[in-house]
């Protein structure tokens, strides 16, 4: 078995609006259907409330409001899942019910 | 088995090389656990196959030699690999280690696995047809990036980073389930379809065709159809390949230039090829609906079973393109119906079918696009109009040969 990240996309515009709603009935279905491969995952705030920490290449850091791409499309959550191989992976990441899409990450292993 | 001359091996080796490298590779992945290694181990077993074919003699399955030698080092390599304590590459990690297999009988057809890795849909494009060339075919890097004139490092890098996404991602070695394999297989025909259209007319380059990679081509398409020979798509391809290599001999002239299918001597078309394929473009247009490649080979049917230029079905061939434009609505199909409208009906509306394209975005750098203008503007008495059109193909077109044939056909404006 391998891991393997998905990061959900979503217009920014959609995820302000829900902001504060309960989780929606389509991911409460999508959980429950695939609760054996989820390892963890999470909803995000929108971008606009999150932070980059930049190195500044002398030791500093620089911390700037925002993500490292803005982008009509954000980041608006995650699973970590496990799965046979790729092709299981990208079944899941189609079940997925985002709005925009998904990247399916295959997780290092390191030893 | 007796001793065999050097020459002998070398052509058995040689022969060998290109009938059984996939079958060979495809049974190595398996026990190697990784493509890479799996390689390693099964060009070791060729250059052994060189050194000890001459002495013991030619074996009897040269293919079943080669696949029992390949797993055997592919095996050691793993063994040692694993004693360095090394993190074992899992390409296969499920699968049972079969490394102790010896009996040339039992060997399994792993092919179709191989195929379905290389064209996986999460590998960009060009590194599927190169990793197919490469690893299908047995290919080597240069030749690869020959075949595709790219520098060799970057098609190095880009087979590279390919087999490494294979690895990090695991992309699966493995046949599709039945409810995917409709559609993967459909990614796999594309890219045997682009291999062999890359050989029959070379982007660029002195000669209009690059007969081994069209080779290649047709061979692919004849080990798909071998490993698949249920699928009416598979058909349809083999067809389309066939009936076009049919008239392969008769596309060019003495001196390389290009003829066009209007003035090709048809008595030096492949009757073989055409015989073979209508068989199997029957076959494929039994499933309704027909598929792309089966529409486009009844096309070329049309084409090789007319007697001559001016018997030709147009209208027929018109219904076609219809029937395509319905699966497969893209520019070029539509820019090849506005050809033939222009056959079936007549060339000013041809000419107004094809104007209409122009605005097309994936047709801007189309060189035949221009190239069609040009024609029906001269069978319409235009030669002005007719010159600016065949000058912008001319400087759309890499190809050398067909550079010359525009060239002709400007100075031909002339009187």
């Amino acid at each position: 078995m391998s891991k393997y990240l998905i990061l959900i996309y979503q217009d920014e515009a959609v995820t302000r609006q829900a902001e504060g709603e309960s989780i929606s009935a389509n991911y409460q279905e999508f959980m429950e259907r695939r609760g054996a491969s989820l390892i963890s995952g999470a909803a995000l705030h929108p971008s606009s409330t999150a932070t980059s920490i930049r190195r500044d290449g002398a030791g500093g850091f620089v911390v700037t409001d925002g993500p490292f791409a803005e982008s009509k499309e954000t980041l608006g959550g995650y699973y970590l899942v496990e799965a046979a191989d790729l092709d299981e992976a990208l079944q899941i990441g189609k079940e997925v019910p985002a709005g925009v899409g998904v990247e399916v990450w295959p997780v290092r292993v390191v030893s | 088995m007796a001793r065999a001359a050097g020459s002998e091996v070398a052509a058995a080796v040689a022969h060998a090389h290109r009938r059984e490298w996939a079958f060979v590779l495809a049974a190595t992945v398996r026990v190697a656990g990784d493509i890479d290694a799996a390689e390693e181990a099964v060009q070791d077993a060729y250059a052994s196959a060189l050194s000890t074919w001459g002495g013991n003699g030619i074996p009897s399955n040269p293919g079943a030699w080669l696949t029992v030698t390949a797993r055997r080092r592919a095996l050691d390599m793993r063994r040692r690999a694993a004693t360095a304590q090394r993190a074992l590459p899992k390409l296969l990690g499920r699968e049972d280690d079969d490394g102790g297999f010896t009996d040339g009988d039992d060997i399994p057809d792993d092919r179709l696995r191989l195929i379905f890795t290389c064209c996986h849909p999460a590998l960009p494009f060009e590194a599927r047809v190169a990793l197919t060339l490469r690893l299908l075919c047995g290919l080597s890097t240069a030749e690869v990036a020959r075949a595709f004139l790219v520098p060799e490092a970057t098609m190095a890098a880009r087979i590279t980073r390919a087999k490494k996404k294979i690895t990090a991602a695991h992309i699966p070695y493995r046949v599709p389930s039945a409810d995917e394999l409709h559609e993967r297989v459909d990614g796999v025909l594309s890219v045997v379809y682009l291999v062999y259209t890359t050989g029959h007319t070379a982007p660029s380059g002195a000669d209009l065709m690059r007969r081994d990679l069209a080779e290649r081509g047709v061979e692919l398409a004849r080990l798909l159809r071998e490993l698949l020979p249920a699928d009416p798509d598979v058909a349809g391809l083999l067809a389309l390949v066939l009936l076009t290599e049919a008239r392969r001999d008769a596309r060019v002239d003495g001196n390389r230039d290009l003829v066009l299918l209007e003035n090709q001597d048809r008595s030096k078309w492949d009757r073989h090829a055409v015989t073979e394929g209508v068989a199997l473009l029957r076959e494929a247009l039994a499933s309704r609906p027909p598929g792309r490649f089966a529409l486009m080979a009844a096309i070329a049917a049309v084409h090789d079973e007319s007697g001559s230029w001016s018997g030709t079905d147009w209208q027929e061939i018109l219904g076609l393109y219809d029937l395509l434009m319905e699966r497969w609505p893209s520019p070029v199909v539509r820019l090849n119906r506005a050809i033939a409208l222009g056959f079936a009906v007549g060339p000013s509306e041809g000419l107004a079918e094809l104007d209409a394209l122009g605005a097309e975005p994936q047709l801007a750098r189309y060189p035949y696009l221009a190239a069609a203008r040009g024609d029906f503007l001269v069978r319409l008495g235009r030669p002005d109009e007719a010159r600016v059109a065949f000058e912008e193909a001319l400087i759309l077109t890499d190809n050398e040969a067909e550079q010359r044939f525009l060239r002709a056909r400007l100075s031909g404006l002339a009187g």
